[in-house]
């Protein structure tokens, strides 16, 4: 057991960390849940790309590094701790990606993954409906088959709580293609152009204000074969197989975590009164969770794909969702009256975005109530039942 | 980069638990708290006939070096088990005096168990009585360790310059044992004799270390027990099991569980010297496997019910030892005031 890196891990590091310094802004970027932040972001994707440090673990062929995990931690751990931007291009690379590598046809990881890595298209995710949220299963949007376009479905229904939507490019979700069939049976994966006629986005604000999520309204909107990822009536199946990597280390890296854990600790030292021993304990205990949730992560690279290796991914989910708000209610505490709730204009503006990023977690990903369940069910055994 | 046990020690960790099985831990235990120790010496010395204290104990003092990721794990299945005695008082000295001719023969043969009082404990030793030679380490006192700067290792355990070091001395009690809430347990109050010369740093990192491991595998029997006890138990005519508010009670004891095992292989890491392991990650484990079992130990109450609160169930003789164990060899408090000071130790 050693927690000792190879000469190529740390020659990879030192390569990140070079041209991290190098090109980071200076400045932070505008909110990405605005559109001109938006377009920065699109932007700082592009050179991350140009830099081929967009998507370091994908094949070399489509822009990557074919980074090993441990590379991977330790890229995520150089890139939040050079204060790089959010990454707007997350739920491309991080959730439709993997099941693309899964499900997908040579055709589809040629057409969508080299504009996914370099910005070109920024994806929003479409799970949720008005009536379907953690009961996922109960989903009403549906697709109609048409000959229409060499075949293909036309979508119609609603979907929200589409993060990224109100400014993305596409779009990927899950839509009832056989509606005799019972809930998770006879649904399918497919991809769709926001731009499309027949879509209508309709952003939502989140508690600051900013449009973080949307609406988004179908009308017969016209999706080709090519666009169905996986067999037809067989989604479920392959949205869920790579649903680990929404709840798990890949979706919030543990780097995102030491990096805040330790800028916390500098707030505290800034910001703290040293009698409050109260508020060191707290700061101290974010530290430990962070530097947990990173031991875990390397845990999972000793043996990649050893399930006994990885902490499973609800448990994952539980785990950070909960730290990032516990860590955020404490740099707010530091922060203290006034500062703490002013959303803009200040430098110390970005922990109470952090916070009210922070507040969505319990929530998105399978609310944490269900990530308990799952827990309680799946891996001690306990007998199903609500 | 490998976190995980190896082949070795996890085979290591499994003979540790058979012999553990075997010696039915609960009978032991209370015949301990009964003031009947010979059974739990007779495991201690089956324990120590696998090396374990030799794990401690450099080869030139006739032990096997000096690995602290085994004698982790095997503290973790002594946690788990509930076996009663000074053990990690006893082999933390082992690790302080090695070459104290007159005993290391048998500490290493499990024939001779020592005790020592943590600073912090105000002189109160844990089963003083019962063990064959008592120390108490007394505070350091000045400047705080400094960290970095030298080479890592056991060395980067000693004080900073300016500072008094901490002492070891042979402990002279002064009282009757007084009864711990954990019944296998009595603590004497005992006051500092002769300093003798010993690796004080090395005794309190592995007694923190293993203290960690042993609140690790008393929090997970604990919770492996109330998942059993909730999928038999019914009311409602259901497993209560079955009930959410039972089930996320139990999922988040398993979640603090499951995220304080990696910082306690990095402890284990930290305490052998790594140059490329965190010393944070020594008072950190300590924090996180205390927090986790003490969570452990309340859901387990909860789950149980009145039996929970019974002296005569098995499983509440570890609920009972977390929290004794839960500020023995660093309190949360004091570990997370080490972890923000950057210092090793929880002072």
């Amino acid at each position: 057991m050693d927690l000792d890196l190879t000469s190529a891990e740390e020659a990879f590091r030192a390569e990140a960390r070079a041209w991290l310094a190098a090109h980071v802004p200076a400045e932070p970027l505008p909110s990405l849940e605005t559109a001109e932040g938006f377009a920065a972001h699109r932007a700082w994707e592009r050179l991350l790309y140009d830099g081929g440090w967009s998507v370091v673990s994908w094949p070399r062929a489509l822009g990557g590094r074919e980074a090993s995990l441990t590379e991977w931690l330790l890229f995520e751990e150089e890139y939040y701790a050079a204060g790089a931007p959010g990454r707007v291009s997350q739920n491309g690379i991080n959730l439709l990606a993997p099941t693309l590598f899964a499900h997908g046809t040579e055709d589809q990881l040629a057409r969508v993954l080299p504009a996914m890595a370099s910005g070109e298209t920024i994806w929003a995710q479409a799970w949720s409906e008005p009536e379907a949220g953690s009961d996922l299963a109960s989903l009403r949007a549906r697709a109609e088959r048409t000959d229409r376009g060499g075949g293909g479905w036309l979508l119609s229904g609603q979907k929200t709580w589409s993060s990224r939507a109100a400014f993305a490019d596409r779009a990927f979700g899950l839509f009832r293609t056989d509606p005799e069939a019972e809930r998770h049976r006879g649904l399918s994966y497919l991809m769709f152009p926001l731009d499309a006629e027949g879509v209508t986005v309709r952003p939502i604000g989140r508690l600051d204000g900013k449009p973080a999520f949307a609406q988004i309204f179908l009308d017969r909107v016209f999706v080709p074969d090519a666009d169905v990822i996986g067999e037809a009536q067989a989604g479920w199946r392959a949205a869920m197989s790579t649903a680990g990597n929404e709840r798990g280390l890949t979706l919030r890296s543990p780097g995102r975590f030491t990096a805040a854990a330790a800028r916390l600790r500098d707030l505290w030292r800034q910001y703290a009164d040293p009698a409050d021993t109260a508020r060191a304990g707290q700061v101290a205990d974010v530290w430990i969770k962070a530097r947990a949730y990173q031991l875990a992560g390397y845990a999972a690279a000793s043996a990649p794909g050893d399930p006994k290796a990885a902490i499973p991914s609800s448990m994952n989910k539980l785990f950070w969702s909960e730290l990032d708000i516990e860590l955020h209610d404490t740099a707010l505490d530091l922060l203290g009256p006034g500062t703490a709730e002013i959303t803009e204009g200040l430098e110390e503006s970005a922990w109470l975005d952090g916070w009210t990023f922070a507040q969505a977690g319990p929530v998105y990903a399978g609310t944490n109530e269900i990530q308990r369940d799952i827990v309680a069910e799946r891996v001690l055994g306990l007998p199903r039942g609500r | 980069m490998r976190l995980l046990p190896d082949q070795d020690q996890t085979a290591y960790a499994r003979t540790v638990r058979g012999i553990l099985t075997d010696a039915s831990p609960p009978q032991a235990a209370r015949a301990w708290a009964a003031g009947d120790h010979a059974q739990g010496r007779a495991l201690w010395r089956s324990l120590a006939a696998t090396g374990l204290p030799a794990l401690a104990v450099p080869e030139a003092s006739g032990g096997l070096g000096w690995y602290p990721a085994a004698l982790a794990a095997a503290f973790v299945e002594i946690g788990h088990a509930g076996a009663p005695g000074p053990l990690v008082e006893t082999v933390a000295l082992a690790a302080a005096l090695p070459g104290t001719p007159s005993w290391s023969e048998d500490l290493l043969t499990g024939d001779l168990l020592a005790t020592v009082a943590d600073p912090a404990a105000r002189g109160y030793a844990v089963d003083a009585h019962a063990a064959d030679a008592a120390y108490v380490l007394t505070h350091r006192t000045g400047a705080s360790p400094a960290r970095g700067g030298g080479a890592p290792g056991p060395g980067s355990w000693a004080p900073a310059a300016g500072a008094r070091p901490a002492a070891l001395c042979v402990a002279a009690p002064c009282g009757a044992p007084l009864p711990s809430l954990d019944p296998t347990r009595h603590l004497t109050l005992c006051t500092p004799g002769e300093a003798v010369p010993g690796d004080t740093g090395r005794l309190r990192a592995l007694a923190t270390l293993l203290t960690a491991a042993q609140l690790l595998g008393a929090g997970q029997a604990l919770l492996a027990g109330s998942v059993e006890y909730a999928g038999a138990r019914h009311q409602f005519g259901r497993a209560i099991g079955s009930f959410q508010a039972v089930k996320h009670q139990l999922a988040d004891a398993a979640v603090a569980l499951e995220f304080a095992a990696p910082l306690l292989r990095g402890a284990a890491l930290a305490v052998r010297g790594d140059a490329a392991a965190d010393p944070r990650d020594l008072p950190a484990a300590k924090a996180a496997c205390t927090g986790a079992a003490h969570r452990a130990a309340r859901t387990a109450l909860r789950v149980h019910g009145a039996v929970g609160y019974t002296d005569e169930y098995d499983l509440t003789l570890l609920l009972r030892k977390v929290h004794a164990l839960r500020t023995a060899w660093g309190t949360e408090a004091a570990c997370r005031a080490a972890v923000l000071a950057d210092g090793p130790l929880p002072d």
